[in-house]
């Protein structure tokens, strides 16, 4: 594999740099000099078309989204206002709470699957290797679309002819169903999640690591600490901030799963798979029922913030421990 | 005492473990290369061959339109075949233009959050950051509403509008890091007689160059694989990109006796321009995806 030398110039640190302090300072005191006559005008054609995508496409759908989650909508004649009709509707319908439950349970094995080992891959590359080219090589799965994913593991996994079964069947074991069985279709999801996302959240991590001396290691090593004391001792503790924020970003992105599921299993077999942004499409889509989907969004939209909020309190909660 | 760590229990282990993780990550991708240069015939007597078995490039010629359907048959092919072609030029086009445009757009707005002086500029910055916190549930479906009412349905146009114009993250990242340039530069080129514009493109631009090629790689990236999105605004293959397509062979192959060699061509296909884009920017890739880990 040739990395090209082209790259080698990048690792730009803004927030790093000393002289942004000083940045800082200069343009205040140049607010009134001559160069910045004229400023506010051109600002404001500056930000024209940022601020129309995000009043456009962002912030008016958001408030919409809100709203239609309110009425009952089928896109094809104007939304009617049900009131809370459609969460009514929600708490008694068991296909939703059953996608909520499968939802979580993905979401449980992928995030702590993802999380263990990318920390375990990022201290191994951090003490082991700076190679670029061990790092380029764990993150090729995340040059490739969850549909490409999904498509190569449905191969893989296939009961007869899967290259995965035929190892397991030398190695005397029993030849699974995978994606093909209720029991194990969620597992196997989750594994093609964490393949797909092991390389990238490693590198996040491993960057993280990278911005801890190396004096704390030596320290570490003077007084007789072993690879592992330090491990926990000194890269976990440290490392706890950039945790914290992978964790978030890991759960927020399996929350809404929809690519892998929708190609390797769509939802089945029996809704074994269902997951909740499946069923949103579905209702949406399917069924043309938008106000129903976006009140399901809204609920979604609410349990990753109470999911993040929470966490960021947990993980706050400890630093003060240490 | 760095000999005796060389060669120590746990060193072993560690390096141990690191291949083993290199090895499960890298080897789908093999496997795709010597399923697509097989043949299903000779997939079904020998399925553990490492090496490609009946060699073919039947299943190549399937997904690029090359084979008429009596030859997908022979082939063991289901008969489906598909042209991924114009596909790819689809994905150009959304991915490509997506990432010019958003990049661009970012850049200036970027540009008068950090070098100019306005009143409002720190209100403005912070209302546009918000939208950080909105997940793309919440917006897709209405969007889906706002492209379709436009009349924007399955053109080009109503898949790139919607992620063209603004990016919060890109124009936080650009900030961040155009507020740790010196303006030394800047300010002389100005008190020369040199318009804002000109010393925004021909010298805040250039010393830009780093943040600027990142965000456009991990955006190409992102959108190449993007798959919700044109799902939902579009239904007409002529627009369609490549992971639509790809999804859709899938889905029409017989569930039965599904066109492996087939299907892993086509994944080839649509997974070759990235992997061509890493072998000529993959040391940047690395570090961008370092770098950005605020995303």
């Amino acid at each position: 594999m040739t990395l090209s030398k082209a790259g080698a110039t990048v690792a730009p640190r803004p927030r790093r740099s000393p002289r942004r302090g000083n940045a800082n300072r200069l343009m205040q005191a140049n607010i009134n000099a001559p160069s910045h006559r004229g400023d506010a005008r051109l600002a404001w054609i500056l930000i024209v078309p940022a601020l129309a995508g995000f009043l456009v496409f962002a912030a008016y759908p958001t408030l919409r989204g809100i709203y239609l989650s309110f009425t009952d909508f089928r896109v094809l004649s104007a939304p009617k206002w049900v009131g809370l009709k459609n969460f009514v509707a929600l708490g008694q319908d068991e296909v939703f709470w059953h996608a909520l439950v499968v939802t979580l349970y993905f979401v449980v094995i992928a995030v702590a699957l993802t999380l263990v080992f990318s920390v375990l891959t990022a201290a191994v590359l951090h003490r082991l290797t700076k190679s670029t080219v061990m790092r380029g090589l764990i993150i090729l799965p995340f040059l490739i679309s969850g549909v490409v994913a999904a498509t190569v593991w449905s191969w893989m996994l296939d009961p007869q002819l899967g290259i995965v079964n035929i190892v397991i069947e030398h190695l005397g074991g029993q030849s699974q169903l995978f994606l093909k069985s209720q029991e194990w279709a969620i597992p196997s999801l989750a594994m093609i999640h964490v393949w797909k996302n092991l390389g990238y959240t490693s590198i996040i991590i491993f960057a993280g690591m990278q911005t801890i001396p190396a004096s704390i290691y030596e320290a570490g090593r003077i007084d007789g600490a072993s690879e592992t004391q330090m491990f926990f001792r000194l890269t976990l503790p440290l490392l706890r901030p950039i945790v914290a924020l992978v964790l978030v970003l890991n759960v927020i992105g399996a929350f809404q799963v929809f690519d892998i599921v929708s190609v390797a299993t769509k939802g089945g077999p029996a809704n074994a798979s269902n997951v909740l942004q499946m069923y949103i499409y579905d209702k949406a889509f399917g069924q043309f029922n938008f106000g129903y989907a976006s009140a399901m969004s809204l609920v979604l939209f609410a349990i990753l913030i109470i999911i993040t909020f929470l966490q960021t309190r947990l993980l706050r909660a400890n630093e003060s421990d240490n | 005492m760095l000999t005796r760590r060389r060669f120590s229990f746990g060193r072993t282990v560690a390096w141990l473990y690191l291949w083993i993780i290199v090895l499960i990550t890298v080897f789908p991708f093999y496997w795709i290369l010597r399923t697509a240069l097989s043949s299903n015939y000779s997939l079904l007597a020998h399925p553990a061959s490492v090496l490609p078995t009946g060699f073919s490039w039947g299943a190549f010629r399937r997904v690029l339109g090359l084979a008429n359907s009596a030859e997908a048959i022979a082939d063991g092919g289901s008969g489906t075949s598909v042209n991924l072609a114009p596909y790819i030029l689809n994905s150009v086009i959304y991915a490509g233009i997506t990432t010019i445009l958003v990049v661009f757009f970012s850049y200036i707005a970027a540009y008068a959050f950090s070098r100019l002086q306005w009143k409002g500029r720190e209100t403005m910055f912070s209302l546009l950051l918000t939208a950080l916190m909105v997940p793309g549930i919440l917006t897709l479906l209405p969007n889906f509403v706002l492209v379709k009412n436009l009349g924007l349905l399955n053109t080009y146009a109503g898949m790139i509008l919607p992620g063209a114009l603004f990016s919060a993250f890109n124009i936080f990242f650009l900030r961040q890091f155009m507020l740790g340039l010196s303006e030394e530069t800047e300010e002389a080129a100005l008190l020369d007689g040199a318009g804002r514009l000109r010393v925004m493109f021909s010298i805040t631009l250039p010393m830009t160059n780093g943040p600027v090629t990142t965000l456009s790689i991990l955006g190409f990236i992102g959108l190449w694989n993007d798959y919700f999105w044109p799902l939902l605004s579009t239904t007409d293959a002529k627009v369609q990109p490549l992971t639509l397509a790809l999804a859709v062979f899938k889905q029409s192959s017989p569930q039965s006796q599904p066109d492996w060699a087939g299907l892993m061509a086509a994944t080839l296909v649509a997974a070759l321009p990235m992997l061509a884009l890493f072998m000529v920017f993959g040391k940047r890739i690395v570090n961008s995806i370092g770098f950005s880990g605020l995303k």
